[in-house]
């Protein structure tokens, strides 16, 4: 059994320890804004936040997470799509297939709330997240609309 | 009614797990007490927007006006899209195509894709739902305007038989009709019912482009917001009432078998349901979820029969190929004069061969199928470029007439060709559920099973040999392709008297599928067929992008060997060909090429057709310390007409992280008869840190309708090569870049 806050709620959740936290998000859970694509912690696909901290949950044991910490997905980010990035990546048309999206918007929302004003290095270095599509120079000027449009909210 | 289970949405916590609330017998009661099997589980147009939106009417609720086009009462214009969308776009095209001819309300459009069963059923009234080849648009654009505007003259016929007055004293602007003389005014949301029921012109007339007021416009697509906040619902992340979960590996041998597995082994797992033999080469755990089955299948012991393979390596298949360079044999392309004699007389000749690796089309989302079986029925949830061809294979498989078998389309998490032709993810979904009858299966594969099981781009080599007279021009080409044929393995009816036409793509004398842009008095371009026993597919931007690697490198390595300026070169070869010259001329404006570059900053251009459209590409480049930094891509495009510019500028931008990602890193490498490459750890691709700036320019010149998802791939690397040939004077002939020291 482990007991994990998602998006604000307590879940109480009966599965194998092992069992990597995507997993947990996905199935037991019920959300699947939160992608599979490696299950290496290659991609980026399956970013979400734990306290605030962008972290690939498709390595993470759900065991390794505490009742305490807080963990955000995609659909914890905004109640209503109104976050500073969504608003952007919206303002922009960046999703071409859009599976990698959801992680590259949580990436994203991690390095804003460490960095509101990144530079393009900043960028280059924290978002390492796999678009086969080729988002990457849309997604590059989201982020820095977001930066530009305003201060983020906890994500 | 419990009918139409729309997908759970994200954010409303529920059990994922619901329980097999029905068994075979209470389904098929409670389905036949539904009027239909299908209605059950049916998601009537999942893809649509309004389907995720509470409260929505489903579209088959309100009468279509013809195939094409179902307008609501509340006025929103639902348009059906028969090609899949997998991020380029094509479902806001085509219904910007649609729109424009049915004068509506664009702000009020919203799409749905007609079932393969539909389309069926009534005569393949939507024609072709193949999504390859960038033709979308190309292939379709006329029937599915045509479609806007007889939905349009049988919705202003009905406003008018209303009135009682002529339709040609009626007009009509965003879905509101009106009668000049009398003033009275209707919209299309009232008078759809009636229009459903009028005949259907014979003819109608389309709208000249420059009349265009919905085509040819930037617009927004109208599938973005869902997937900014996870609400989109892909084929892995479907959840259906009583669904079970499959992982499934096959025999990690090209041609190998399953012998045998120990369900013994994995029985007592947490979750574990069943072990399936899928068909002679693979095995699947089916579990209470997906995870639980992966588990499982890691656990269980398998035996496999290797095959006739296990000795084949990538040094053997270049062996192979090799050989091939020179055979006597072999399967002419192009020709004009006599290439070998005027070789043979040429003041100076140039000869060089190159390469091109494997590549998988590592699509973000990983295969998958769900699949619901009984003894009477089929039905198959499935992301796939060719709805059509998933409900062949899911009959096939299900060993049931067609007719007993429908297919809901998703949206794809990437396409890229693996999703068309190759259906083996619905065929083995199908297997797997008709061992769990009566309950649906979801089939996820593993990254590692995607790596391993692919449709790969295949390969070629090719060896150039030009012949430049004493003024450096060129004056006869040689080009011996000798390699892997796509065709050939996958779709043999396109074979021409044992020739693959599409060997030759952007290297014809003519045609849309691209031809050469260069006048060149003696020409051979000729291709040995050599088919290793490695599955081949399409692959975006397929024969083109070696093609103009090919082509275009070696265009510079004359250039430096006549002493020319490369874009001079070319230039002085080109003048029967405007629409090649005028992409050229383009990037090279762009980049600046009469102007020097910034210090250490080098330069390298390359143009091809193909897919119907021409393109160029310029690249600037540095090389420090032997590591390549790509600068910025100036890429100009011909598509003809250009339905919506800004998803095209999203294209070609796309398009050069794919091209690239496999000019510096692509490659799946055979040892044992088996890939080496099994994540994304092995199979590197490009990410954020080495995108360059791209600068796209689009002169759509008209009269023509061109694909735009693939083109411009094949020129990223002929340009980066060139630009590092300039900045290194080394001169790389096969890829990928990470294999080649450049200091």
């Amino acid at each position: 059994m482990a007991r994990l806050t998602i998006n604000g709620e307590v879940r109480e959740v009966d599965v194998d320890p092992e069992t990597p936290l995507l997993w947990v998000i996905r199935e037991q859970v019920g959300l699947t804004g939160t992608k599979f694509g490696c299950g290496i912690a290659q991609c980026g696909a399956c970013t979400v936040h734990i306290d605030g901290v962008a972290t690939r949950s498709c390595a993470m044991p759900v065991s390794a997470v505490t009742a305490e910490q807080k963990i955000t997905t995609i659909e914890g980010l905004s109640p209503d799509g109104s976050h500073p990035l969504q608003k952007a990546w919206a303002a922009l048309d960046v999703p071409q297939c859009g599976y990698c999206q959801s992680g590259m918007i949580m990436a994203a929302a991690g390095l804003l709330q460490q960095n509101p004003s990144p530079t393009d290095e900043d960028i280059n270095t924290e978002i390492t997240n796999i678009c086969r599509c080729g988002t990457y120079n849309r997604v590059r000027a989201a982020i820095k609309l977001a930066a530009d449009g305003g201060a983020t909210q906890n994500g | 009614m419990t009918t139409a289970h729309a997908p759970s949405r994200p954010g409303q916590s529920q059990p994922a797990e619901s329980p097999p609330a029905l068994s075979r017998r209470g389904f098929l009661v409670s389905s036949a007490a539904m009027g239909g099997l299908s209605l059950g589980f049916h998601l009537p147009f999942l893809a649509s927007a309004e389907a995720a939106t509470p409260g929505a009417t489903p579209a088959a609720a309100a009468p279509e006006v013809n195939a094409w086009v179902v307008v609501r009462p509340d006025e929103t214009v639902v348009i059906r899209v028969a090609r899949s969308e997998m991020g380029q776009g094509t479902l806001t095209g085509l219904a910007q195509l649609v729109a424009e001819e049915l004068e509506c309300d664009w702000a009020k459009v919203t799409t749905e894709y007609p079932t393969p069963g539909q389309n069926l059923a009534r005569d393949r009234v939507w024609g072709s739902f193949s999504t390859g080849g960038s033709r979308g648009i190309r292939d379709s654009h006329d029937y599915v305007r045509k479609g806007g505007a007889v939905a349009r003259e049988m919705l202003v016929a009905a406003a008018a038989a209303e009135w009682k007055v002529p339709a040609s004293e009626c007009a009509v602007s965003k879905g509101v009709i009106t009668h000049g003389p009398s003033g009275r005014s209707t919209t299309y949301g009232k008078v759809a019912t009636a229009a459903a029921g009028m005949q259907p012109p014979a003819e109608v007339r389309l709208k000249d482009p420059k009349d265009w007021t919905i085509v040819g416009k930037p617009l927004p697509r109208l599938d973005t917001a869902d997937k900014l906040n996870g609400k989109q619902v892909y084929g892995t992340d479907l959840k259906l009432p009583g669904m079970l979960n499959a992982a499934v590996r096959a025999c990690p041998t090209f041609g190998g078998k399953l012998v045998n597995f120990d369900a013994a082994a994995v029985a007592g797992m947490r979750g574990v349901h069943k072990v399936v033999r899928v068909d002679d080469t693979a095995v699947a755990v089916v579990a209470e979820t997906w995870w639980q089955a992966k588990t499982a299948l890691d656990a269980l012991p398998v035996t496999w029969d290797d095959g006739p393979n296990k000795a084949l390596s990538s040094a053997s298949i270049a062996e192979t190929l090799a050989a091939g360079l020179d055979a006597e044999e072999a399967f002419v392309g192009a020709s004009a004069g006599d290439a070998r004699k005027a070789l043979a007389g040429a003041a100076k000749t140039v000869s060089a061969v190159y390469g091109f690796p494997y590549q998988n089309h590592a699509t973000m989302e990983p295969m998958n199928a769900t699949a619901l079986w009984t003894e009477l029925r089929c039905e198959v949830w499935v992301p796939t470029q060719n709805g059509e061809a998933s409900l062949a294979a899911a009959a096939e498989a299900a060993g049931l007439p067609v007719q007993s078998c429908e297919v809901y389309k998703l949206h794809l998490g990437g396409g890229f060709g693996r999703r068309g032709n190759f259906q083996d993810y619905v065929r083995q979904a199908v297997n797997i559920a008709k061992q769990v009858p009566g309950r649906p299966v979801k089939l996820i594969w593993s990254r590692e099973e995607d790596m391993l099981h692919g449709a790969y781009h295949p390969v070629t080599q090719c060896k150039l040999t030009g012949g430049l007279d004493a003024e450096g021009k060129l004056t006869a080409l040689h080009m011996r392709i000798s390699g892997q044929s796509i065709l050939a393995a996958v779709r043999p009816e396109g074979m021409q008297n044992g020739k693959d036409p599409a060997v030759f793509q952007g290297l014809n004398i003519s045609g849309p599928e691209g031809h050469i842009g260069y006048a060149v008095e003696n020409l051979l371009i000729d291709h040995a067929m050599r088919n290793p026993p490695i599955p081949p597919g399409f692959w975006r931007g397929v024969n083109l992008n070696q093609n103009a690697i090919y082509l275009e490198c070696f265009m510079d390595e004359l250039a430096h060997a006549a002493g020319m300026d490369p874009l001079a070169f070319r230039r002085r070869m080109m003048a029967n060909h405007p629409k090649h010259l005028a992409v050229l001329d383009q990037v090279a404006q762009g980049i600046g090429w009469d102007r020097p570059a910034p210090a250490g900053v080098h330069r390298g251009i390359a143009q091809i057709m193909g897919f119907g459209s021409y393109v160029a590409a310029a690249a600037e480049v540095s090389v420090t310390d032997g590591k390549l930094k790509i600068h910025r891509i100036v890429a100009s495009t011909d598509p003809g007409h250009a339905v919506n510019p800004a998803q095209i500028e999203r294209q070609v931008e796309g398009s050069f992280v794919y091209g690239l990602s496999a000019c510096l890193y692509g490659e799946c490498t055979v040892k044992d008869g088996r890939m080496e490459q099994t994540n994304f750890d092995s199979y590197e691709v490009l990410r954020m840190a080495e995108m360059p700036a791209v600068e796209t320019i689009l002169i759509p010149s008209g009269g023509f309708w061109g694909g735009v998802g693939e083109p411009t791939i094949a020129v990223a690397a002929p340009a980066v090569l060139n630009a590092l040939f300039a900045a290194t004077g080394k001169r790389i002939r096969t890829l990928p870049l990470k294999n080649h020291d450049l200091a």
